[in-house]
């Protein structure tokens, strides 16, 4: 696949390889929880291998879009397509089965089972074989589970996790727990995967190991990956289009240089110059 | 090379291998003494109930510790599959004369129909998010216990004949009369046995085991661990959920089915509410999701009342001591520490991995 380099755009969050059918196109995207709107008039698309991010003050609905995304929360307002499909009628069930996967802020791993199971949990959808087939532990059951097993191992290969497999996830140092959100993540076979704060609580160091391994998950699954941070190094250093949101609402789009220079962005994080 | 073996030995006797071993050397080690007639008479007769009740433990931790949801009616679907059971095994004593194939029927058929109202219970209620099954499965045991109680089934030439009102309005000329409203099934032929109870508890072990180490299995253990995060990896929640409660019905019918054929009369007062609670005692005592555990809780439990027997009076009350003790001992740090302590004498007795155990620290 060619590198495209990346073009400004008024509406979009520059892209990799405009021309294919973005990733994720959100239109007038938005909710309100009883009289309060936490997001609304949401407009994004992502393209098929961006990295992008969303940043913003805390409190400025960073999570929520992703909730609504995945459809942990319906959406009262707008939609979401992708890959070209609304997924205004599927559950969060449905739309990881259609490609998104995400990690989430707060670690929601399952703490008491192994990392290997973890990984394989996610990849529950790419080995499929019925209960009979589990319980009675026919052929398929033994070719799948192996796929499985090879498959679990590659992808743990890729943070060199494989000889913590056998740990239970909960007792894992918490930045070994973040890079096994985003392997199980990425098990289910996703084209757009979402990072929910990557780096909170990972030093400097681990922070740009992150990068790296973000940078590298893109160029080997060839996916799309948007990313919401606080870790401005980290923003600034990979992503490609940022999007930053503030009060529910986006007031900037674009490269990692417009944002920086932005006085609209400036002003949210560091509050109005006085006047005079 | 060596020291590798035996410890791969260890872990293999820790998991699945040594659940099977447990339950296979029980079986041949009570069979040798029955024939040598070293167990007493109440013993041998509480073989087939502690068979049954290890079923009922085994397939009630698959809904408590690897569902993790509760459930407080167990014993309706023991109930369900028990009468199922009878009937299925006494409409065909004409037609099939070997009394293990009607058992193996009755087990069957009992295991199907807990099945059903496992799914009947489990569509609206698991659906849902929090502990409403507990409320529902405590409700659905007292409906199946008053929809028995006024139930009454025979069977003549013509075939089966139900009623609600009295055994005179089945309208039967000549037959039996399987289900007695509340004197509950009577006339059963005693089909059950040791051997079959043994081969329940191995067939459920098989069912549970197998099914714990599965994709099905761990979809099932990622929604007790993460609800979120199971369906944000593509897991559909309510069917994996409705699997494991529908799956742990059907054991608990088929238990039922060996347990009322174990009696001469069996009535639905047997499957109350009690019994619910004390299979989830069984489970808790075991550990929850822990299935060996539960297997030894159910067999010690249900022999502990009979070898109190005794002290008469005060049966029940050591039976709580027993309980407590217990508990604290799995569950509280002063527990722990103490079972560390025997932990570590019990070694030293042995001599055998006193070395790996200070190397490791614990």
């Amino acid at each position: 696949m060619s590198k495209l380099v990346p073009v400004p755009s008024k509406s979009m969050i520059p892209e990799r390889d405009l021309g294919k059918i973005p990733v994720l196109e959100t239109r007038h995207l938005g909710i309100e929880f009883g009289g309060l709107t936490a997001v609304s008039e949401f407009d994004m698309t992502i393209g098929r291998t961006e990295i992008a991010g969303l940043i913003g003050p805390n409190g400025a609905g960073k999570t929520t879009v992703f909730n609504l995304i995945t459809k942990v929360y319906q959406p009262t307002h707008g939609t979401t397509l992708l890959n070209g499909i609304d997924t205004y009628a599927m559950n969060t069930m449905q739309v990881n089965r259609a490609g998104i996967a995400r990690t989430f802020q707060n670690i929601r791993l399952f703490q008491k089972m192994s990392v290997e199971d973890n990984v394989k949990v996610g990849l529950h959808n790419q080995t499929p074989y019925t209960m009979a087939e589990g319980v009675l532990r026919m052929p398929r059951y033994w070719s799948k589970e192996r796929q499985a097993h090879e498959r679990a191992m590659e992808l743990l290969s890729l943070f060199h996790m494989e000889d913590m497999a056998d740990v239970p996830a909960g007792s894992l140092p918490y930045g070994a727990q973040r890079r096994l959100e985003i392997v199980r993540a990425l098990a289910t076979n996703p084209s757009l995967l979402l990072l929910d704060e990557p780096a909170a609580g990972m030093n400097p160091s681990e922070t740009a190991e992150l990068m790296e391994n973000i940078r590298h998950i893109r160029d080997t699954f060839q996916i799309a990956i948007m990313l919401i941070e606080h870790d401005m190094s980290l923003v600034m250093g990979i992503c490609e289009g940022i999007l930053v949101l503030n009060h529910g609402k986006i007031i900037a789009k674009g490269t990692p240089q417009q944002i920086q220079n932005d006085p609209v962005v400036i002003e949210a994080y560091l509050g109005k110059k006085k006047e005079g | 090379m060596k020291k590798f073996n035996k410890q791969n030995l260890i872990k293999a006797l820790k998991g699945n291998a040594g659940t099977y071993l447990l339950v296979i050397a029980a079986y041949i080690i009570l069979q040798l003494m029955s024939a040598g007639d070293m167990i007493s008479s109440s013993l041998e007769g509480q073989l087939v109930p502690i068979c049954a009740y290890v079923v009922m433990a085994i397939s009630l931790n698959l809904t408590v510790g690897v569902l993790g949801e509760l459930s407080l009616g167990h014993a309706s679907f023991m109930s369900v599959g028990a009468f199922t059971g009878v009937i299925t095994a006494m409409s065909l004593s004409g037609v099939i004369p070997m009394g293990g194939v009607r058992l193996l029927l009755a087990m069957i058929v009992g295991a199907i129909f807990a099945a059903i109202f496992g799914v009947i219970v489990g569509v609206p209620v698991l659906r849902l998010r929090g502990d409403y099954l507990a409320i529902v499965t405590l409700a659905f045991g007292e409906i199946i216990k008053n929809i028995i109680n006024c139930l009454y089934v025979g069977i003549d030439a013509n075939g089966l004949h139900l009623s609600v009102t009295d055994a005179e309005s089945l309208n039967m000329d000549g037959g039996t009369v399987i289900l007695n409203g509340p004197m509950g099934a009577v006339g059963i032929n005693k089909l059950s046995g040791f051997t079959a109870g043994f081969l329940l508890v191995i067939v459920c072990l098989v069912v549970v085991l197998n099914f714990v180490n599965s994709r099905s299995g761990r979809a099932v253990m990622a929604i007790r661990d993460n609800v979120i995060a199971a369906e944000s990896v593509g897991i559909n929640v309510t069917r994996y959920r409705l699997m494991a409660f529908v799956t742990s019905a059907a054991l608990a019918g088929a238990a039922g089915a060996l347990y009322a054929m174990n009696y001469s009369t069996v009535s639905a007062a047997k499957f109350n509410f009690n019994t619910s609670i004390l299979v989830l005692v069984f489970v808790v005592l075991g550990g929850l999701g822990n299935i060996r555990g539960s297997i030894i809780a159910a067999a010690a439990l249900t022999i502990l009342p009979e070898l109190l027997r005794e002290f008469s009076d005060y049966r029940m009350l050591v039976y709580a001591i027993v309980l407590i003790v217990v508990m604290l001992m799995a569950n509280s740090a002063g527990g722990k520490r103490i079972q560390l302590w025997l932990g570590d004498k019990f070694r030293a007795l042995f001599g055998k991995f006193a070395k790996r155990n200070t190397a490791k620290g614990e």
